[in-house]
């Protein structure tokens, strides 16, 4: 924005957050996070799901204590949720039975006004956020656009210095996100909105690059600040300009270099069978394979073109675009992805080939996969119970890691019959004529 | 309807494995069971109740009866909801109180309430001896007792589920502990609550006139009420009273839930949790009239505002006490001080129950009651099978056919909530007519007033059966035994458990009354732990009625724990997609 200065807000330091694990032992989500909200900024915070976004944004808003590190906001420590710092979730979080009226008030309610000044600000922030006449509806007689704005009016009411978003337009279609982005930034730019900063938490990249004066990039595992961009351009944003197109470019060649090296790193580590694969089940693979080898892909895409027309969030594209990279059936580089070879013969041929292949490489470039296979067919009766591979995993994955990696190999292995899974027995087997 | 039913489902019967705690739980009912039979046996000798009125059979007292047993439902369910507010919030903020309070609950579910009413008359006579407060305060107590443990269950459940964005809001907007209870929590908890409470009222009918016409010993206890005056009828062997008593009740219980639970439910659906508008919403043409009487606007508003103000205020000096912090050391001694305590009462326990199966009873008794307790469990067990087998079919061929299944649902409701033991004088009468066998035929009272529960519940669970799994099932003319085996019955089969486990729980308390059963001075024993308990009851033989409800609830405990709860988790594990 024009005149960020260098006021902080709320400023996070050397945070960590580590979750003990049932089992014992911790897990950490957060390793050293450094953040800090300007003034005049709004500032993004964009990853992928396990990058711990929203616990830095719960961090910040007294809701989830650090394990070490402290929170400054306007200079005094955080040691709880405090005055002057709202939230927006992206589930709304609107108490359904309450009118929109009475949940606005309710972000008043700790304050102990009189009721007239209550209703005052309330009728006042619904006014501005373009809620007038639903005053007395319930929220769930709202769409979800106008749920959201109610979430908005109920934060902004309680005159924020700060606003702390959760994904706040991602449970809504794309239509409704677009008119409520527009609005918001139109309003902050009026300079009618009462906070002085804002913290946004996306996964959207367009989101992010059209919103923020500045984006922080997380990495996964733990929860890491991998990179840190400049948005230079003048608002309203234009998505189809050059310059935009560039940053989101930028953007996503940082987030698939950063997934390669850490796929890389795993394998230099630990050359075992115990890695973490991508949440992409094998129904997604192929309809990814089939869309690059389509004529208007030409086997390469970068990757944020081909978000664009299925409004894919990073959520969802990079875990498959990093499952196809490890199966070897296209190559991740820079924000681009290519078919090898093997893709192309995949993307051209009928089902059963397909699950060939799919085995093929599975045996040839998932360890776990082999291992699974392996073990089965050693054994005498052709069976192994899945808590023996749990435990094998659990070693080097904390549990709900190793559940994930387990099911998406279970898929897998399902995919291309290279081992079935009976969920009764909680046994892997091998059919004897396969 | 569907929604209330998935809260009821989801109530107390999850992966909650029992262990040690569930034992210390058992154990500890059990001991203070004993220790009232024990302290009754010594209170009973010096009171008498005077000055109790005597019951009139004419018509022209009926009303006034009703009336009588009305009030006494009510100011039960006041104490029920005051427990439930209290006991549960305690169980689901505080860790400490959770580890006993919980099982605690668990077990207290199990006991047959009719069992203690003996020592609870007793006891609450000698707080206020020589008038009828005592009395009262028992029969009140006794349907406190029938109601109180499942709203306090489900509430308790709903506390902990609370949505984890609404409390980060409530939490955000910095929602005093008094704020976030009465704007988050009470109003989040109210469907499965009211959907509890009528559960409740359901049974309190049966409870109440069993409680109100009661003898324990030489004492005799008539209360003004419906229980007393069909309780008289029987004495008297009049058969038209008891017709007049039932037209009574049934005026009662349609009135009672036409005026009170018709418009709580209704009003409940606003704090339904589900974001999407209701198809078909609950509807009371009392709440309707109310909205439309203009005159009531001032009224309603001041109410209304009062409310609010309660509930917005911040009654910050309650806020150490749901948070109290300790240090983690200081948290560390203070949970092994706990601990020392808890075992240091089960010791005690353990001790008390040794002591008292040592002097208080012979190992006679324990063979019988073992022996009677054996019959019961069989006939609870044969009872069930039969209602399964009539009433499932029954249920899925009405539940197929809305319009049927609109008529069915609220008469099966009614059936539910009527007190069977107002009929059974019916059977009486008939039995003695015929000269039947009453090992035999009395045995099916059990089962009278609670079978209905499986009825509606397989209807509920028909109605909620996707359409669009019936619709493919008839595509490809999946018909006869395979349609049965493979798509209705593991579609309703969680619905299904859920009306047995209430049947069967209903038909151990039912035996109590319906075991022994009598007409003017005949007196018909149909033999079993229900019959023992009633015969003892009479006699006064404290130590033996506690012996019985001990037995008894180690019956319920174990039924519950080996059949229902496995065959529970297996039918929701399948019927899952997920």
């Amino acid at each position: 924005m024009e005149q960020t200065n260098n006021d902080a807000i709320v400023a996070l330091q050397h945070i960590g957050k580590t979750f003990s694990k049932p089992e014992g032992g911790n897990l950490p989500v957060l390793a050293d996070i450094n953040i800090t909200a300007r003034s005049g900024e709004i500032l993004g915070l964009l990853g992928r799901s396990g990058s711990g976004k929203s616990t830095i944004l719960r961090i910040a808003a007294g809701l989830i204590q650090p394990s070490t590190g402290q929170v400054l906001y306007n200079g005094t420590e955080l040691v709880g949720p405090a005055e002057g710092i709202s939230v927006v979730f992206q589930t709304f979080a609107l108490f359904p039975w309450l009118t929109v009226l009475e949940n606005v008030e309710a972000g008043l309610d700790a304050l102990g006004l009189p009721a007239e000044v209550t209703r005052q600000r309330a009728l006042a922030a619904i006014d501005l956020i373009g809620l007038d006449g639903f005053e007395s509806a319930y929220p769930r007689e709202l769409s979800g656009g106008m749920r959201q704005r109610v979430g908005f009016a109920r934060a902004l009411v309680v005159q924020p210095t700060i606003l702390l978003m959760d994904e706040p337009f991602s449970a809504l279609d794309v239509l409704t996100s677009e008119i409520l982005r527009s609005d918001l930034l139109d309003l902050w730019h009026d300079h009618q909105l009462p906070m002085k900063s804002i913290l946004m938490v996306t996964h959207n990249i367009e989101e992010a690059v059209l919103m923020c004066d500045r984006i922080l990039i997380l990495a996964s595992n733990p929860g890491r600040i991998a990179a840190e961009i400049q948005v230079p351009l003048p608002q309203p944003r234009n998505r189809l300009a050059a310059d935009f197109h560039d940053i989101v470019d930028q953007v996503y060649s940082i987030l698939t270099s950063r997934a390669i090296e850490s796929i890389d790193a795993q394998h230099a580590v630990q050359a075992s069978f115990s890695q973490l694969l991508p949440i992409a089940s094998s129904i997604r693979i192929c309809g990814l394979i089939e869309t690059l080898g389509s004529t208007y892909f030409n086997a390469q895409a970068e990757l944020a073109k081909l978000a664009r027309p299925f409004v894919l969030g990073v959520d969802v594209l990079l875990p498959v675009a990093e499952a196809l990279h490890q199966l070897e059936f296209a190559e991740l580089k820079a924000g681009t992805i290519r078919l090898t070879a093997a893709g192309k013969i995949f993307a051209q041929a009928g089902i059963d080939e397909r699950k060939q292949l799919f085995r093929k490489h599975l045996l040839q470039f998932i360890p776990l996969a082999a291992h699974i296979r392996h073990v089965l067919d050693e054994r005498g009766e052709h069976q192994a119970p899945r808590l023996r591979f749990m435990s094998e995993l659990e070693d080097h994955l904390n549990t709900a890691d190793a559940n994930r990696t387990l099911r998406i190999v279970t898929d897998w292995g399902r995919y291309a019959e290279l081992f079935e899974y009976d969920a009764k027995t909680l046994k892997f087997s091998i059919n004897a004529a396969t | 309807m569907d929604q209330n039913l998935t809260l009821l489902l989801r109530n107390g019967w999850k992966q909650r494995i029992p262990g040690w705690r569930d034992l210390f739980a058992i154990v500890l009912v059990l001991t203070v069971i004993l220790l009232l039979g024990g302290g009754a046996r010594q209170m009973l000798m010096p009171f008498t109740v005077t000055h109790q009125p005597e019951i009139s059979l004419s018509i022209a007292a009926l009303p006034n009866y009703a009336l009588r047993t009305v009030m006494r439902m009510l100011a039960a369910m006041v104490a029920s909801l005051v427990f439930t507010f209290i006991y549960a919030t305690l169980a689901a903020k505080s860790k400490r109180a959770e580890m006993v309070l919980i099982p605690l609950l668990d077990v207290l579910q199990s006991v047959p309430v009719l069992g203690y009413l003996s020592f609870t008359t007793v006891f609450f006579i000698s707080l206020f001896p020589h008038n009828a407060l005592g009395p009262e305060l028992a029969a009140i107590f006794a349907i406190f007792t029938s109601q109180a443990w499942n709203m306090a269950f489900s509430f308790y459940e709903s506390l902990r589920m609370v949505p984890a964005d609404l409390d980060e809001a409530s939490r955000s907007f910095r929602f005093s502990g008094w704020q976030r209870f009465w704007r988050l929590e009470v109003p989040f908890a109210m469907p499965g609550l009211i959907w509890n409470m009528m559960m409740s009222m359901s049974g309190g009918w049966f409870f109440v006139v069993a409680s109100e016409a009661i003898t324990v010993g030489a004492l005799q206890i008539s209360l003004p009420g419906i229980g007393s005056y069909v309780a008289t009828a029987i004495a008297q062997r009049n058969l038209s009273a008891i017709v007049w008593a039932i037209i009574a009740m049934t005026i009662t219980i349609v009135a009672y839930d036409q005026l009170l639970f018709r418009p709580l439910v209704a009003w409940a659906e606003k704090f339904r949790f589900e974001q999407t508008a209701a198809e078909v919403s609950s509807q009371s043409w009392l709440i309707s009239s109310l909205r439309r009487a203009h005159f009531l606007y001032p009224v309603g508003r001041m109410i209304s505002r009062t409310m609010q103000q309660i509930g917005r205020a911040r009654m910050t000096w309650l806020a150490p006490i749901p948070g109290i912090t300790f240090s983690p050391l200081a948290s560390k001694i203070a949970d092994r001080v706990w601990l020392m305590i808890v075992v240091m009462g089960l010791g005690f326990c353990l001790w008390t129950l040794g002591h008292f199966l040592n002097h208080e009873v012979s190992i006679i008794d324990v063979k019988i009651v073992m022996q009677a307790g054996l019959l019961t469990f069989l006939r609870v067990i044969v009872l069930i099978i039969l209602a399964s087998l009539i009433w499932v079919p029954i249920g899925v061929v009405v539940g197929l056919r809305p319009r049927w299944a609109q008529v069915v649902q609220p008469f099966a409701q009614f059936l539910a909530a009527f007190p069977a033991n107002l009929m059974f004088p019916m059977a009486v009468f008939l039995i003695v007519r015929f000269n039947a066998n009453p090992r035999i035929w009395l045995t099916p009272l059990m089962i009278l007033g609670t079978q209905w529960y499986i009825l509606f519940n397989v209807i509920a669970g028909v109605t909620a059966f996707p359409s669009d799994l019936l619709e493919s099932a008839r595509s490809f003319r999946i018909k006869g035994w395979r349609w049965w085996r493979d798509v209705m019955l593991p579609g309703i089969l969680p619905y299904y458990v859920t009306g047995a486990i209430t049947a069967s729980g209903g038909a151990w308390n039912a035996s109590i009354v319906s075991e022994v059963v009598s007409w003017g001075p005949t007196r018909l024993n149909g033999g079993g732990l229900g019959a023992y308990i009633a015969t003892m009851t009479d006699a006064g033989n404290f130590p033996q009625i506690a012996l019985g409800i001990t037995f008894m609830s180690v019956c319920v405990i174990a039924m519950n724990r080996l059949l229902w709860r496995p065959l529970y988790a297996f039918a929701e594990r399948r019927t899952r997609l997920d």
